[in-house]
Formats: C-alpha cells, sequence, structure tokens
C-alpha cells in the first residue's frame, strides 16, 4: 500500500506541470485537431455573431471559460459519477457555469448582452463542450482536463474571430465596431471612424482603398458558411491525411 | 390566421438551421442519407411542439416575477430548460417505444441526440426572448421544427446526388455540405417576400 503511494507520487514527480504533453493539448486544437474545421463540433451557437468581431471575441473568451472549468469540475467527480447520470450530471455543470457567464456579462456589458441574446445560453448545448467532457474529462486527470478544455476552447475561438475577421472587414469596413478601438480600414470613410486611419489617410493605406463599396453578402449568415466551407479546403489541401473518403 | 403566419415564418423565413445556425452539429453529421435524415427531422418536429409549450409554463408560472413563487427566478431557466428538455425526450423515447414500436425503432436512435441539438434549447431561449404567448409558442415550436426538418432532407437529398459528381477531394464531405447549406441560406432567403396576413385583409 505505502509503496504504491510512493510510486505514484513519483510518477507524479517526474510528470512536468507543463510539459511536452500538455503543451500538445492546447496546440493540438489550434490546427490539426481543431474542434471546428476538423471535429466540426459546436458550429451551432457561434456563427450568428460571427458578423462583428467585437461580440465574437466575447464569445470565445466565454467558450474557453465554460470549456476549461467544466471539463475541470467533471474531472474532479468523474470517479463519483454513476455512469447512467452522467449527461444529466455534466449538463448541469454547464448550465451552471453558462449561468454565471450570463449574469457577468449583463453585469459587465450590457449592450454586448443583448447582441449576443440567446447564444450565450446556447453554449450549454454546445458540441465541443459537452464532446470534450465525454471525450477527455471523464478519464482524465484534473489538471490536464482543465488544460484540455482551454485548448479546445482557444481552437474554437481562433476560427471564430477569424471568421469575423473577414466578414466585419468586407461587409462594413471595419474592425471592432462598437469598441473603443473601432477602426475603418477600407471603403469610403463615412465620418463615423476617426480613430486610425484617419491620420494616414492623405497619404497612406486607408486612401488607397477608398473605391471599396461593401459587400452585403458578408453580413449574410450564408457567407459564414462559406468562409468555412473555404478555411476546410484550405486546411485539408495542405494536409492530405485529413480528407474524408466519405 | 396570425398563428399560420407563425408557423410560416418561421419554417420558411426564420429557418433555425439556416438562418440562425440552430441545429449544426446533427444536421450536418446525420445528412448523409435522406432515410435517416427523415427520422431525425420528425424527431425534432416532435420533441420541439412539445418542450416548447411546457418551457412556455414554466417560465411564464415558475420563473417570473408574479408566479408560483412571487419572485424573479430567471438565473435559474438554462439549468430548468434543459432539464426539462432532457426529461422530455427521455419521456418520449419511452412513450413511443410502449405505443409504437415500429415508429420507436425508425426513431430509436436519435432521441437521445436530440437533448443537444441546440435547435431544441434555442427555439425556447428565442420564445422568451421574443416574449410570445402560449399558442404562438405553439406554433413557433411547430413551424420551427417543420422548418428543421425540410432543410435536412433538402441537403441529405443535395448530398444523395452529390456523391455521383466530380468534388475536389479537399472540399468532399464537409467542406461541401458547409457550402451547400450557405446556398440554401440563400435560396431560402427569396422567401423573405412571404407575408400570409395580407390574404386576411
Amino acid at each position: 500500500m505505502a509503496e504504491t503511494a510512493v510510486a505514484e507520487k513519483a510518477a507524479v514527480k517526474a510528470e512536468p506541470l507543463f510539459g511536452k504533453k500538455e503543451k500538445k493539448l492546447i496546440t493540438d486544437p489550434l490546427g490539426d485537431n481543431n474542434p471546428i474545421t476538423i471535429q466540426v463540433l459546436g458550429i451551432c451557437s457561434a456563427l450568428a455573431v460571427t458578423s462583428l468581431v467585437v461580440p465574437s471575441l466575447v464569445m470565445s473568451v466565454a467558450v474557453v471559460f465554460v470549456c476549461a472549468f467544466s471539463s475541470l469540475f467533471t474531472s474532479l467527480i468523474r470517479t463519483k459519477i454513476p455512469k447512467q447520470v452522467r449527461m444529466i450530471v455534466m449538463l448541469v455543470i454547464i448550465a451552471t457555469l453558462v449561468t454565471v457567464v450570463e449574469l457577468m456579462l449583463k453585469y459587465l456589458n450590457y449592450p454586448i448582452y443583448k447582441q449576443l441574446s440567446v447564444y450565450i445560453g446556447l453554449i450549454i448545448t454546445n458540441c465541443i463542450v459537452m464532446g470534450r467532457l465525454e471525450a477527455f474529462a471523464m478519464a482524465n486527470k484534473p489538471w490536464r482536463s482543465f488544460l484540455d478544455g482551454i485548448g479546445n476552447g482557444l481552437g474554437y475561438g481562433v476560427i471564430l474571430v477569424a471568421i469575423a475577421i473577414i466578414r466585419e472587414l468586407f461587409g462594413k469596413g471595419t474592425l471592432f465596431a462598437g469598441s473603443a478601438v473601432e477602426m475603418n480600414i477600407i471603403g469610403a470613410n463615412n465620418g463615423i471612424v476617426e480613430y486610425w486611419i484617419n491620420t494616414a489617410a492623405e497619404s497612406g493605406i486607408g486612401s488607397w482603398f477608398s473605391w471599396y463599396a461593401n459587400n452585403n453578402l458578408m453580413v449574410l449568415p450564408a457567407a459564414a458558411m462559406f468562409i468555412i466551407g473555404i478555411m476546410i479546403w484550405i486546411q485539408r489541401s495542405y494536409r492530405s491525411h485529413l480528407v474524408d473518403i466519405s | 390566421m396570425e398563428l399560420f403566419n407563425t408557423f410560416i415564418k418561421t419554417a420558411f423565413v426564420e429557418n433555425l438551421v439556416l438562418a440562425y445556425f440552430l441545429g449544426m452539429c446533427s444536421f450536418l453529421a446525420v445528412s448523409k442519407s435522406v432515410k435517416t435524415a427523415f427520422g431525425l427531422g420528425l424527431a425534432v418536429i416532435f420533441v420541439l411542439g412539445i418542450t416548447m409549450p411546457i418551457n412556455w409554463l414554466i417560465s411564464e408560472y415558475l420563473l417570473s416575477e408574479n408566479g408560483l413563487f412571487g419572485m424573479d427566478l430567471t438565473f435559474l431557466r438554462f439549468i430548468l430548460f434543459i432539464a426539462v428538455i432532457a426529461s422530455m425526450v427521455q419521456l418520449v423515447e419511452m412513450i413511443i417505444e410502449k405505443s409504437s414500436p415500429s415508429l420507436y425503432n425508425s426513431l430509436g436512435i436519435f432521441l437521445p441526440l436530440i437533448t443537444v441539438n441546440c435547435a431544441i434549447l434555442g427555439g425556447s431561449l428565442f420564445m422568451v426572448s421574443r416574449e410570445l404567448d402560449f399558442a404562438n409558442s405553439v406554433a413557433f415550436g411547430l413551424g420551427g421544427g417543420f422548418g428543421w426538418f425540410l432543410a435536412i432532407i433538402a441537403l441529405a437529398a443535395i448530398r444523395e446526388k452529390l456523391q455521383y459528381s466530380n468534388v475536389p477531394p479537399a472540399l468532399r464531405g464537409l467542406g461541401m455540405a458547409f457550402i451547400l447549406t450557405g446556398l440554401m441560406g440563400i435560396a431560402f432567403m427569396s422567401l423573405m417576400g412571404i407575408d400570409p396576413s395580407i390574404y386576411t385583409k
């Protein structure tokens, strides 16, 4: 008994707190195992917020938070959960965390809370969270589950923000609209934004693109679909082992 | 007529999948053949039609300020809604199993999937944020389910046909499904001008 405990302790000590394996847990979901483009999970609740960058950033932070902490808590009590009711236990954990996020956001930034409306609540049924709990947190130690949650949340956030940047830039000509650093990058300057480009507009890049007329297709939900489709296309053309045969 | 209007509007113009991206996961995963898509679509209509009125009653009589407990309990909304959905799905599964084994065999495998289908929870949350009344929330549930059903069947049919066409290898499967969904979304947008209420005037 004592011997095994000592051996276990040694094994724990031998594993660094943030070694190669742990690093892989975070970096893997950003590329080859991306939750959106490869696993195709969690597209449901979030694409509708990607027409602007700021709400997408908030949404990503919320998902990273929920994903990380639900993994941590599930992993902590994983040996105590009976197998038959594990779904309900997970749903309760996730729903509680999402309620916390919702109340925090309502308190911190009401306009963005209004803008995200039901999509914050829909993190509950976001397949990434549930999927990681089922596939990883139920079988791994708390610290690693926590990192895995962060990694998958980030992998999701990266795609979300990338789509939002493309959609906002070509749809409205701005970036970070609605925040303090809002800037008008392309298109005729309509006088709303005078932060960044106007100073350089006389001779700089801003004046080169003033002919651009906003593309309303990018504001439609369909554009998000096309962009993800094209992202998958690009990623899979470079990494042929990811192509699915079916 | 107003109810019919709500039904048409949620089914076509504000389609849950194509305009709000709700239920995308199962929409993409289960749309490989028309037959399975049909089963899942029916199950979604069924569960949306049942959970919507129940969640309406809960948010009106339990959680609101002039409800049973006399205080604002809206922060419990998420937990209660998801609990209702999970238990309703379980209940529906048991009832169907007892009453109609043939329907159970065709729907059976899809019913548990529906608990985590965002379209169901999303429908309930939309119902709260839009402050629908009881009859309208039923129409909203049925219309939303019907729109979801239509969309998944259409996508499955297109994907079955696509097997015979020459898609670039890297785009095969999911990539193409995304682009198709986008095109379908644009097609459904052309229904935006529909307003059934003008015929009653």
